[in-house]
Formats: C-alpha cells, structure tokens, sequence
C-alpha cells in the first residue's frame, strides 16, 4: 500500500510543476540565466548522482547512454538537418573513434592513469573521425543526395570490413575488457559542450553557410558562399563529435566489435534525429531523450517492442514529417540578435499587415 | 511551446516511473540469479534449450521448498535475459543482471562469442559467471593478464581439447589425409577450432588443403566451396554452428563434392537434421553427451525434461543442468548468498557428478576436466559412436 | 572448368541480385524514393512461399504465383498507406518512413518465425555435369527466369503506353495529370512490378539457399541498391548490368582474397567508381536548372 500512495504524491507533483511550467513557458523561455542555472545543477547531480547512488546503477548507465545519444543526433543534425544532405553513415565515424581511442587507452596509455589520459583518448578518437570524413567529404562536392547517402553507407561497409579484416585489432571479434572510464560528469561535460559548440557554429557565418547549402547549393556559390570549405567544416565537425561519443560509448559498454557499428545503428541515429525535428538542437536532444528512455521501457515487452517502435516512427512521419520539434527551436539556444531580428521582422510585418488591411 | 511541455513532462514521468520501479524491494527471502540466453538471433534452439532446462532446474528446487542456504530456506528467482546473439547486447544484459537485478551469479551465455565480453565484465565486477557451452578457452583466460580468472567457470571441455580430438578421429578412425576446413571469422569457437584442429592435423603428418572462411550471415558459400572442390579433400572439417551446416553441405552436394563431413560441438541440434534433411547423413561431430549411454543421474534429467517439455534434451540442456546443479552445491557450501562466498564455494569443489559426467576442476582454473563424445548422423538421428578420454 | 564453375555462380547471384535491383530503381526512377523495406517485401516473399510449401503443400508454380501476387499487393498497399500521403513532405521523410516500414516487417514475421526456416525444395534437383562443371536445373531456371523479366520490364517500359506514363513521371510528375493520366494509378502499378520482381527472387533465393530468416533482407537490399546505383539509378537495363558487376565482383574477391575481404573490396570499388562516374554507368547527370 505505502508503494501507490507514494506514486500518486510523486505524480501529482509532478503535475502541478508542469502546469506551473505551462502558464510561465514565456517568462522562462525569455530568462536567459535560467539557463546557465540549469546546467550548474546539471553538473552538480552528475557528481552527486553516481557518488551518493541516488538512482539506481542501471538508470545511471540509461542516462549516460541517453547522453551519447545526444552527441551523436545532434552531431547529425548538421549535416541532415543544417545541411539537408542524407548522410547514413553516421556509426562509421563512431566506430572510427570508438577504436583509435580503446586502442589508446588499452595500449599506450599507461592503464593506472587512465582516467587522467581519457580525455586525451576521447579528443584523439574525435579528430582521427573528422580526419577520416575528409574521404567522405570529397566525393560529396560532386554528388548530392541519394549518391552522398551511397556514399556514407559504403563508408559504414568499409569501416566495418576494414575493421574485421585487421585481427590485431580484435578482427571480427572486437575488443573486449575496456576500462569503465565513462563517468556521468564525464558525459555531461561532453554532452554540454558539443551543444555548445555546435550551436555556436550553426549561429555563425559558417553556420548560415551550411543553411544556405541546404536551400540553393547553386545560389549560395553565387553568394560567395565558399561551399567546400563549408562542407569540409560541416563534415568535420559532425564526425568529431561522432567519433567523442564512440569513444564514450566504447568505455561504457567495455566492449566493442564491428556488427555494433552497422548499418541498424546508423538507423537508429537517423530515427533520433528525424523524430526529434530537423534543424533544431532542441529537437535532437528530445529525440535522443525519447528514443532511448522508450526503449527501455518497452523492454519487458520482448519481441512487440521492435514491431511497435517502426509502427510509431512511420504514423510520426505520416503526420509530422518535420519531427516532433519541426525546424522549430528552444529559445535558449538562440542567441540575442537572432531572437531581436525575428521580432522586429514580426513588428514590421504586423505594421505592414495593419497597412495593407486599412 | 505547450506541446514541448506535454513531450518533457512525459519524458520526466517516464523516468520517474523507472526510478521507482529500479527501487521496489521483495520482502521474501529469494536468491536472484540470472540467466543470459540467446534466445532470439541466430541461435534459437540453443537459447531455448537453455532456457527450458534452467527452468527445469529452478522449479525441482522451488517445489521441493527452496534451496537450504546456512539453514534458512530460499527461493530461486531466475532473471532471464536474452542477448540476442549480439555481443553488445549480451554485455549490456549482464551489465543489467548485475547492477539492476543484483544477481548473486550468472550462468550463460553459451555461444563463445557471446561469452567472452561479458566475461570481462563478470570479472572485474566480481561476480561468478558459470557458462554451459563455450568452449573457447579465452572465456575464462583474463586477456589482459593471460592468467586464468577468478570469476569466470564452464560446465564443458574447452577447444584446445577438441580441436585435437577431432583431428585425431579425422585422421585415425575416418582415415583422412586430405583435409579441408571453412569456418566462421567472426565466432570465436569457430576460429579457435581451426587453430587447434590444423596445429594437430599437421604435427600428425596429415595435410590441410583448404582452409576457406566466411563471415556470420553470410548465405552463399558457393566461392569458398568451389575453391574447396578444387583442392580435392577426402574430409571437411566445419567447425561452425548448426545453422550454417546445412546450408553448407547442401551447396557443397550441389557443386558435386563427395568427401566426409565432420563437425564441432556446435552441431549438436536436431535442428541440423531437420534443416539438413538427407543431406546431413552420415556426418560425425563431437558433443558434449550422448543420451543413447546415459547414465542413472542423466537418465532422471531426461526422464525430466522429456515430460516437461516432451523432447529429448541436447548438449545445451544438460549443460545448463549441470550448471545449475554445480551453482546450488556451491550456495550450499558457502552457507550464506554472498556473491564472493558461492565464488569461493564453487572454485573450492574438486569434483561434481552431473548428467553430463564427472566435472573435476583443477586448482585455480575455471575449466573442468571432462571426456566429450562422438556422434554419427544415423538414420535421421544423432547416434553414439564413441567416447573420448582427456 | 574452375572458373567456368565459378562464372556459372556469378550468373546465378547475378540474377537473383538483378530482380531486386530492378524494382529499386523502378521505384526510384518514377517517384524518387529510395525504397528501404523493398529488401524486406524479398524476405516477407520468401516466408510466404515457405508457408504455402510447408503447411499447404502446394507445388512449386501456385507457390510462385500466389507469393508474388501478395507481396505485390502488400506493396501496393505499403504504397498507399505509407507512402502517399508524404508525396508532398520533404523526401528525407518518406525514407524515414521506408526505413520504419521496413523494420516493422522485420520484426512482425521476427514474431511468428524468430527460427530460421528451411524451405522445401520444390524443384527437381537435377545437376548437369560438363566436363567438371555442375549445372544445376536451379540455376538455369533463375537465370533464364531473370533473363526473361528483364527482357518483358525492358518491353513494358517502352513499349507500352503505361511504360510511358511511368518514363513521363520520372521525367516531370507535375505536367502529367494535366495530360490525363492518373498518377496514383502508374506508381500503384510501378510498385506492383518492382515489388512484384522483388518477390519472384524471393521465392527462387529461398529455393537455392533453403534456409531464410527474418533479417535475410537488410543486407541483400543494400546491396541490390548499390547495383542500381552502379548501373544507373532510374536505368533498367544499368540496373541489371550493375547487379552482374557487383555479383562478379563479389565471387572473384572470394576466389583469391579471405572472404572477410568481400565487403571491404566491393564497397571501396563502389566509392572509388562513384568518385569518378557519380551517376552510375548508364546513368544521365541530371539538369539542374538554376
């Protein structure tokens, strides 16, 4: 009995904390600092959480994943949503730098020191990711599309055959007996920062480059819109990121062979980013959040769970092919002048309106 | 904006839920162990096996009023889980047996390359893993170290065993000379096999003329075969899984090759009979035991599972069994349910009597020194031809 | 004769890859969609034949025709259901919607069959030995039967007048109703075909390699993609040529390289290929009017 009562308390709370979001949405979202309080907190429960074992050690391990899981939709959404190519070959760059940095930490890392090295490791399996989407970015000033999708899942094949082929490396077998170096605050250090970064990008002169891409590629050359550097850029960064959350992953699961990083996960990634909305940080950050909590709770549903989720995706896509967040996005992630500029825009266009009406 | 507070508020309901779920505590007095099965993938039939003989396991104990532990009786509640015949998802379910379920000991997973990255896993976070059926040897070898573990035991003989014990039937009783072999590069009891069977064909005079390889999934064989026919082989050893035999041997008859198959303990399925068919017969491989000399305590197991489950129990079955029996032995001895305690418990046990023979551990090594057995594909059945001795 | 032996296999695999590659670059050349579940619509024809072989014991041919007539039903209604109403949402959605459907079907006959299955062989297992190379009666079927669609697809797309709707689709969906032509009726038909060829390799794949399961399509329908590709997206015939490419190149890797090599070779000919000829063999860049 003590069990129900306890849950009607936590969910009437809970509902009133979200009618009082409801009614106050606007003052919060307009509060920058709340923001930045936020992620004091944040930062605060990621000692706390693992150091006092608030949450249970398998809900701890769901959240980091749900954090990698933002890495990597976010890091897409660059090059599928900014950028409005089709790449699905996002796993390729994670394996990538899952590898570089296992090998890193296994083998020239002295192992005591570990975890004062892994930051190094996660950096290094990063850039040897971005380093490596060069080969992917080549081809890419040619074609568009459907051949850059072929593309980057013929690098996903490659990758992963490469890999199986090179038994010092563990061949088809992978590497087994990674050191737990992934820590929640390790994570949302990462998590933190590649949202930081990328959205600082997206906001920039690169970033309106990668945007203009996606509408006219002819248009914006004529804009004087440098668009291989560009896609250099939008690629890079995009597959560093990727290659930060493999490394993550790899030291969270201990364990990683060539079949994690096929094609299904790359899947996955893709189904992150299109539910959470395209273009929006926002938006991977949901879907990532969703998709992974989801998952698990339908675990106990066996078999149904994997028939259940495609179903969802395809009414999702049906109804909104945008994703759940459209091309919308969080008013704290946009900066001043961005929010400035739509405002006078809609007081000029009320203006106008009000003129055209009279 | 109001849709986005709907989506956050599910999203903290659900995790909230969790939390609370994670956090429920039973009031009875149980011992949770786990069970890590393939029971979906590429190998069903081991899963279920697996399973069914686990269940078998429990329930006799349970009915007869829990297992005595330090004098309190205790319930067993068996977490099962399933690794889908992925690697990663096998160590993300031990990873949750351990830390959500908070087993006080895993048996599973059976295909070796199900069980060795767990293994680490079970090794360092110091919980005792018995697994059935792999019989890789790296599974309870630290790869780090390369001393055995401390935490890690199996219910069979292990590959360095079979591998020369089934080149010495090749080239003893079967007469071979000419011997090729394909195996599977991504199944680490595959490529151990072939290590060892070719190390041991060679020292004894006998030549490996093919030694072909695929990749797990791959359905076509038609390359590797041709290139096998090729080189004229009195023998092919295929140290593969059940599920690839038939297909195997199928196209081999196909492409007109008429030498003598012989196989690893992974054939051992009916499964492979039914899917092989005719072409199947004839065919040897070794296993693990052999219903057709079962002794009394082997008899009452399959007498068991047969009425529970009205099949006769494979390999996987029995060695499941037995793992259970060796791991409610060990709670026993050790007098409390203490993760450390049973661990020490089962590695203090010189000698078990099970249904699939006596298992006698060495000091310090989790693998049991055990004969295996013979079978020839008769008449649409698996049919006992000989044992052999360490 | 080894080799004789090995381009024997070729042409099989070949055939049995151009089936499917053709009703991938059908689909896209009329609509543009690349089309995920068509590897699984393969796979759902395989188990449907397995069905009616195993429980209701029919013979090969009413095997054949009831499997292809469903698969190509269900298509036609995945079509409908799934894929028109995103006929105006940017094309990324409709491959997401692809991609979920193709999940759900693997999954939904993962419920029924989570074993693998063996099909039963309804053909007469007649081998032909020349001179040291086996022929089998399966062979030359699937590869005569694969010879054959082609030969009536070819015939169909130009030489009829609904060849000529789907060739005017792919060419400018907007002007086409204006001509009087029903655009939900061709692609309805376009899917027919496509999933209609899809299916008749699923049944002869399963007859050659007796044993299927749930998730043989993924890797089969990636790779029937990259022979569209390589052939000309949009092109028939680069379709077929693409798929004896690819399946050439995948024996022959096999033949002097371990087979873990197979993947790596294939795919990093493709890329190194796409780099220099992007739009496939037969393919045409296409216009893009600025």
């Amino acid at each position: 009995m003590k069990m129900i009562k306890v849950e009607t308390e936590e969910k009437s709370k809970a509902w009133s904390v979200a009618w009082y979001l409801r009614d106050h949405w606007e003052a919060i979202a307009n509060n920058k600092p709340i923001l930045s309080m936020l992620l004091v907190v944040g930062f605060a429960l990621s000692f706390a959480i693992p150091q006092f074992n608030l949450v249970n050690t398998y809900i701890q391990i769901i959240i980091m994943y749900i954090g990698i899981n933002i890495i990597l939709a976010t890091s897409l959404n660059i090059v599928n949503g900014y950028m409005g190519e089709f790449s699905v070959g996002h796993a390729g760059f994670m394996a990538v730098g899952a590898y570089v940095s296992s090998l890193l930490t296994l083998h020239v890392f002295p192992s005591s020191l570990g975890f004062l090295f892994f930051p190094l490791a996660v950096i290094a399996g990063g850039v040897v990711a971005a380093l490596v989407s060069l080969i992917v970015a080549i081809p890419s000033f040619k074609t568009r599309g459907d051949y850059l999708a072929l593309i980057t899942l013929a690098f996903t094949f490659i990758v992963k055959s490469l890999i199986e082929n090179i038994e010092a490396i563990g061949g088809p077998r992978g590497i087994v007996g990674i050191d737990k170096l992934t820590t929640m605050p390790w994570v949302f250090f990462w998590t933190v920062l590649s949202l930081w970064v990328i959205r600082n990008f997206i906001y920039s002169n690169y970033g309106r480059g990668v945007l203009s891409l996606r509408e006219d590629e002819i248009a914006s050359r004529l804009m004087s819109v440098n668009t291989r550097q560009t896609k250099f850029l939008a690629f890079a960064l995009s597959s560093f990121f990727a290659g930060v959350a493999g490394a993550l992953f790899a030291h969270l699961l201990q364990y990683i062979s060539p079949r994690v990083f096929d094609t299904v996960k790359s899947c996955d990634i893709l189904v992150m980013v299109y539910l959470g909305g395209i273009g929006s940080i926002a938006g991977s950050i949901l879907g990532a959040t969703i998709y992974t909590v989801l998952l698990e709770i339908l675990r106990p549903l066996g078999m149904f769970r994997m028939v259940l989720m495609p179903l969802l995706l395809v009414f999702l896509m049906i109804f909104r092919p945008r994703g759940i967040m459209g091309l919308r996005e969080l008013r704290w992630f946009v900066p001043i002048q961005e929010l400035n500029v739509v405002k006078r825009w809609r007081r000029r266009k009320k203006v106008t309106d009000a003129n055209s009406a009279s | 904006m109001k849709k986005t507070v709907v989506v956050l508020l599910v999203t903290m309901l659900t995790i909230m839920s969790m939390v609370l779920v994670g956090c429920k505590s039973s009031a009875e007095l149980t011992i949770p162990i786990g069970l890590n099965a393939e029971l979906t993938g590429g190998l069903p039939i081991v899963g279920a096996s697996c399973k069914n003989a686990a269940l078998l396991a429990v329930k006799e104990v349970n009915d007869a009023g829990g297992l005595d532990v330090g004098g309190k009786k205790y319930q067993i509640k068996l977490f099962i889980e399933d690794n889908a015949y992925k690697s990663d998802q096998s160590v993300a379910v031990t990873q949750k047996l351990i830390t959500q379920d908070n087993v006080v000991a895993i048996i599973g997973p059976n295909a070796s390359a199900m069980a060795i990255p767990p293994s680490e896993i079970a090794e360092t976070s110091k919980v005792l893993m018995i697994s059935p059926w792999s019989t890789n040897p790296a599974t309870t070898i630290d790869s780090k170290t390369g001393q055995p573990k401390k935490y890690v035991f199996r219910a069979c003989f292990i590959d360095t065993f079979q591998g020369k014990l089934d080149a010495k039937f090749a080239m003893e009783t079967l007469g071979a000379k000419r011997i090729a072999v394909m195996y599977d590069v991504a199944d680490d009891a595959g490529v151990g096999l072939s290590k060892y069977f070719k190390e041991t064909v060679e020292q004894m005079g006998g030549n490996i003329v093919a030694f072909e390889t695929y990749t797990s999934g791959d359905k076509d064989f038609s390359g590797q075969l041709t290139k096998i026919k090729q080189a004229n082989p009195d023998l092919i050893y295929l140290p593969v899984m059940y599920n690839y035999v038939p297909v195997q041997i199928k196209q081999a008859h196909a492409l007109g090759i008429t030498a003598k198959f012989l196989g690893s303990d992974g054939w051992a399925s009916d499964e492979l009979i039914k899917l092989g068919g005719k072409d199947v017969e004839g065919t040897f491989h070794t296993a693990h035991y052999a219903p057709d000399i079962a002794t009394p305590i082997a008899q009452n197991f399959i007498k068991a599972y047969n009425t529970a489950y009205s099949s006769v129990p494979d390999d996987v079955a029995a060695l499941t069994y037995d793992s259970f029996g060796m791991l409610f032995e060990s709670l026993k001895t050790a007098g409390k349910v203490d993760r450390q305690a049973v661990r020490d418990a089962l590695a203090n046990m010189a000698h078990y009597e099970g249904v699939t023979g006596t298992l006698q551990f060495k000091e310090g090594s989790g693998d049991p020194i055990k004969s295996a057995v013979i079978l020839e594909t008769k008449n649409g059945k698996f049919v006992y031809y000989a044992t052999v001795q360490p | 004769m080894y080799a004789v032996q090995q381009f024997i296999n070729i042409l099989q695999l070949g055939s049995i890859y151009g089936l499917i590659a053709l009703g991938y670059t059908m689909v896209y050349g009329i609509i543009r969609l690349i089309n995920f579940a068509h590897g699984d619509l393969f796979m759902v024809a395989a188990f449907i034949s397995y069905i009616l072989a195993v429980y209701l014991k029919l013979p090969f041919i009413p095997t054949l025709l009831i499997s292809v007539v469903f698969v190509a039903m269900l298509g036609m209604s995945i079509e409908r259901l799934a894929y028109k109403p995103l006929r105006q949402a940017p094309r990324v959605s409709v491959v997401i919607t692809a991609l979920g459907v193709g999940l759900f079907l693997e999954n939904f006959v993962l419920l029924f069959y989570p074993y693998p299955q063996v099909v039963p062989t309804l053909l007469p297992t007649i081998n032909w030995n020349l001179g040291g190379v086996t022929v089998s009666f399966l062979h030359v079927l699937i590869v005569g039967l694969a010879l054959l669609l082609m030969l009536i697809l070819d015939l169909i797309v130009n030489r009829t007048m609904v060849g000529m709707a789907m060739r005017a689709i792919s060419w400018n969906k907007t002007i086409v109703p204006l001509m009087g032509v029903s655009v939900d009726k061709i692609i309805s038909i376009t899917f027919i075909l496509g999933t209609g060829l899809a299916a008749i390799a699923g049944v002869m794949y399963s007859q050659a390699f007796s044993t299927i399961d749930p998730y043989m399509g993924i890797l089969i329908g990636w790779q029937a993609f990259i022979c569209a590709v390589i052939g000309g997206i949009g092109n028939i015939r680069g379709a077929i040529l693409g798929a004896f490419i690819l399946a050439a190149v995948q024996i022959l890797v096999v033949t002097f390289l371990p087979s873990t090599y197979r993947d790596f070779i294939t795919f990093t000919l493709l890329l190194v290929f796409l780099a220099f000829r992007p739009y496939g063999i037969l393919g045409k860049p296409p216009i893009e009017k600025v």
